[in-house]
C-alpha cells in the first residue's frame, strides 16, 4: 500500500506526453520526406504519390464537410476543374518541365471561383438535399466536360511528357503532393484552433442556434467551402500531371467523391488526424485491390464490400473509437487505484454503477471539440 | 418540328409516369427511413435484368413476369434494409446510409457486369414494337401499357397509405418516429416493409424502362439514380405527389430539349432546371419547410 509518490510521476508523464506529440509528428514528417530516397521501386513510389494525393484531398474535404457537417459528394467538381484548368493552360501556353507546378495555384483559383456560385446555391439547403444538390451539380460538370467545345470531349486532355529520368520520375510529384498534403493539414489545424473553426463546429452542432448566437452562417460555410474547393482544385491539377490524362469520367469521377467521404469516415469524421489516417489506410488498400483483381468488375465488388465493412464495423471512425477506448481504459485504471484524478469524483471508487465516461452521443458530439 | 414536338411531349408524359413510379418508391423510403437509397438506380436495372432473364430464357411475357420479379425485388429490398441500413445508428446515420447504399449499388453493378457483360440489351415483345397511330406518329403499346401499370401501382400505394391501417402506421412513422413508437407501432417492421415496397416498385419500373428506353446495361444505373434524385428533390423530399409531378415535368422537359436543341444537352438542362428551382424554392415544389431542419 505504498505506491511511489503519484504527483511527480504524473508531471513527468504529462511532460512526456506534451513532447510526444510534436516529436511523433516530426518523426512522421522526416520519414515522409526521406521515403522516396530509401524506397526507389517505381511502383511503390507511385502508390505513395497516389496516397498523398488522397491525403491532401481528404484533408481538404474534411476542412469543409467534417467541420461544418455538410456532406459534400460534389468535390470531384473541383478536382476535375483543377485538372482541366492545368491541362488547358499547359496546352495553350506550351508549358513544360518543372515549371508546370506553378500552374497549380491557378487551378486552385479556378476551382475556388467555381465554388462561390456552387456554394451560394447548394448551401441554402441542408442535409440530404444538400448532398443531392452537390451530386446534381457534379453531374452538370461532368456533362459539360463531355459536351463543351474546348474540353476535348471523350478524348479528354493528355499531359506532356516530362524529361526527367525514369528512375526518379515520381519524386517531383511526390514532393509536391507532400507539400500540398502537409499544407492542407496545417491549415486544418489552424482553422480548428481559430474563431472561424469554432463557428464552423457550432454550425455543425446546431446551425439555427449558432445563427442565433451571431454566427454569420452563410458567410462562414461559404468561406470553408471555397477554401476546401480551391485546395481540391490544386490536388486535381497535380493528379492530372501525374496520371497524364484527364477524361470526363476520370477527372469528374463519382467514385472520387464517395472514396474521399469514406476515408474521412473510416478515420474519424471531423477530427484532424482521422481523415489522414483513413486515406493512408484505404488508398493503398484500394490500389492493392485494383492490382490483385485485374478483372475490373471483381475489383469493383471488392471495393463495395470494403466500403460496407468499414461502415458496419467502424461506423464512428478509428480516431474517435480509439480515443474512447483510451479514455475508458484510463478511467478504469484511475478508478481501480482510487486516485484523485478519477473523472467522476463524486462516484464511489470501484462502484460498478459508474457510468462510462463517454456515452456515445456526447462523445460523438464532442469528438469534434477543440482539443 | 411540330409533329416531333407533340411526340416528345406525349412520350415524355407517358415515360414520366414510369419515372414517377420509381421516384415514389425512393421518396417513400426517404420519408419513412430518413435515408436516400442511392442503390435505387441499379435496383431498377436489376429488375429489368430479371424480366430479361424470364423473357429470354423462360419465354414468360413481360407483364406476367412481374408476378415473379416484384416479390423477388421486395425480398431484395428487405434484405438490404435488414443487413445494411438497420445497423446504422447515431449522428452520422444520414451520410453513412448514403455510403452504404452506394456500396450496395457498386456491388450489384459489378455482379451484373460479370453475369451479363457490358452489352446493351432490350426487353422485347409484340407490344414493344407495334402500336396505334397518334397525331401522325406511331405510339408503341408499351408506352400506354407501361403508363397504365404505373398509374395502377401508384394508386395502389396511395390507397395503402391513406386507406389501410398499415398505411396509417407508415404515415405516422413519417411524421414522428418516437411518437409512432409510443403509440405502439413497430417502427422497425414498418421501416423494413417500406424499404421492401420502395424497392419492389423498381421491378415494374425496370421492366417498363427496359422496354421503352434505348436499351440498358449495368452502367445505366448511374443515369437513372441521378435523374431520380433530381426528381425527388424537385418534388420535395418525402412528398409523393411532388415526386409524380416532378417526374412528368422533368422527363417531358428532357424530351422537348432533345427535339428543340440537342440530345447531348437535354440532361444538362434537366439538372439546371433543378438548380434553378431550388435557388428560389429550397424545399422543392411540394416539400414541407421542416425538411430543411438540420
Amino acid at each position: 500500500m505504498s505506491p511511489p509518490p503519484a504527483a511527480p510521476r504524473a508531471i513527468r508523464s504529462a511532460r512526456v506526453a506534451r513532447l510526444a506529440r510534436p516529436g511523433a509528428l516530426l518523426a512522421l514528417l522526416v520519414i515522409a520526406a526521406v521515403f522516396p530516397l530509401v524506397v526507389t521501386n517505381a511502383l511503390d513510389t507511385q502508390f505513395a504519390v497516389d496516397t498523398l494525393i488522397y491525403v491532401a484531398a481528404v484533408a481538404a474535404w474534411n476542412l469543409f464537410s467534417g467541420y461544418s457537417g455538410y456532406i459534400s459528394l460534389g468535390h470531384a467538381v473541383f478536382f476535375g476543374s483543377g485538372a482541366y484548368t492545368v491541362g488547358l493552360l499547359t496546352e495553350h501556353w506550351k508549358v513544360a518541365g518543372g515549371t508546370i507546378f506553378w500552374l497549380l495555384p491557378l487551378a486552385g483559383l479556378v476551382a475556388a471561383a467555381i465554388a462561390v456560385p456552387f456554394g451560394l446555391i447548394a448551401l441554402r439547403v441542408r442535409r440530404h438535399t444538400f448532398v443531392v444538390i452537390t451530386i446534381a451539380i457534379f453531374f452538370i460538370f461532368q456533362l459539360l466536360a463531355y459536351n463543351l467545345s474546348f474540353t476535348g470531349g471523350n478524348q479528354g486532355i493528355s499531359s506532356p511528357f516530362f524529361l526527367w529520368s525514369a528512375q526518379n520520375y515520381n519524386n517531383p510529384f511526390y514532393y509536391v503532393a507532400l507539400i500540398l498534403a502537409v499544407g492542407t493539414i496545417a491549415l486544418s489545424w489552424l482553422i480548428r484552433h481559430s474563431r472561424f473553426g469554432l463557428q464552423l463546429l457550432a454550425i455543425r452542432d446546431d446551425e439555427d442556434r449558432a445563427r442565433g448566437l451571431g454566427v454569420r452562417a452563410m458567410r462562414v460555410k461559404l468561406a470553408a467551402f471555397v477554401i476546401s474547393g480551391g485546395i481540391t482544385g490544386m490536388v486535381g491539377g497535380l493528379w492530372w500531371f501525374f496520371i497524364g490524362q484527364a477524361l470526363p469520367e476520370t477527372a469528374f469521377n463519382p467514385i472520387f467523391d464517395v472514396t474521399v467521404a469514406l476515408m474521412a469516415f473510416l478515420g474519424g469524421f471531423g477530427t484532424l488526424a482521422g481523415p489522414v489516417l483513413g486515406a493512408l489506410i484505404l488508398e493503398p488498400l484500394q490500389q492493392w485491390v485494383a492490382i490483385t483483381f485485374t478483372n475490373g468488375y471483381t475489383g469493383e465488388i471488392a471495393l463495395g464490400v470494403l466500403f460496407l465493412l468499414v461502415i458496419l464495423v467502424l461506423p464512428r471512425g478509428i480516431v474517435p473509437t480509439g480515443r474512447e477506448l483510451a479514455t475508458s481504459w484510463q478511467a478504469r485504471r484511475t478508478r481501480r487505484r482510487g486516485g484523485p484524478g478519477a473523472p467522476s469524483g463524486a462516484a464511489p471508487p470501484g462502484s460498478p454503477a459508474v457510468p462510462s465516461p463517454s456515452p456515445s452521443g456526447a462523445s460523438s458530439a464532442s469528438g469534434g471539440g477543440v482539443q | 418540328m411540330g409533329r416531333e414536338l407533340t411526340e416528345a411531349i406525349i412520350d415524355g408524359i407517358l415515360g414520366g409516369g414510369v419515372y414517377a413510379l420509381m421516384a415514389v418508391g425512393l421518396t417513400l423510403i426517404f420519408g419513412v427511413l430518413d435515408i436516400i437509397n442511392i442503390a435505387q438506380g441499379i435496383l431498377v436495372v436489376l429488375g429489368a435484368y430479371l424480366s430479361y432473364v424470364l423473357a429470354v430464357h423462360l419465354h414468360i411475357d413481360l407483364f406476367v413476369g412481374l408476378l415473379v420479379t416484384v416479390p423477388a425485388m421486395f425480398l431484395v429490398g428487405i434484405t438490404i434494409q435488414w443487413a445494411f441500413i438497420r445497423p446504422l445508428r447515431g449522428r452520422e446515420r444520414t451520410s453513412m446510409s448514403l455510403l452504404a447504399t452506394y456500396a450496395v449499388a457498386i456491388i450489384i453493378e459489378g455482379v451484373l457486369y460479370i453475369i451479363f457483360g457490358a452489352n446493351y440489351v432490350n426487353l422485347n415483345s409484340w407490344y414493344v414494337t407495334t402500336g396505334p397511330r397518334v397525331f401522325g406518329f406511331y405510339l408503341d403499346y408499351i408506352y400506354i401499357y407501361g403508363f397504365l401499370l404505373a398509374v395502377v401501382l401508384v394508386a395502389a400505394i396511395y390507397v395503402t397509405l391513406y386507406r389501410t391501417q398499415f398505411g396509417r402506421s407508415i404515415r405516422a412513422t413519417m411524421q414522428d418516429h418516437t411518437a409512432a413508437r409510443l403509440v405502439g407501432i413497430n417502427v422497425n417492421r414498418v421501416q423494413m416493409l417500406t424499404f421492401g415496397i420502395g424497392v419492389a416498385v423498381t421491378a415494374a419500373g425496370g421492366m417498363v424502362f427496359g422496354a421503352t428506353g434505348g436499351g440498358f446495361n449495368p452502367n445505366t444505373g448511374y443515369d437513372l439514380i441521378s435523374r431520380l434524385l433530381a426528381i425527388i428533390i424537385l418534388g420535395g423530399l418525402g412528398s409523393i405527389a411532388g415526386a409524380m409531378i416532378a417526374a412528368i415535368f422533368m422527363i417531358t422537359l428532357e424530351g422537348v430539349v432533345d427535339v428543340l436543341w440537342s440530345p447531348s444537352w437535354s440532361v444538362v438542362v434537366f439538372y439546371i432546371a433543378l438548380v434553378l428551382v431550388l435557388a428560389f424554392r429550397p424545399q422543392g415544389l411540394l416539400g414541407r419547410k421542416e425538411v430543411r431542419a438540420q
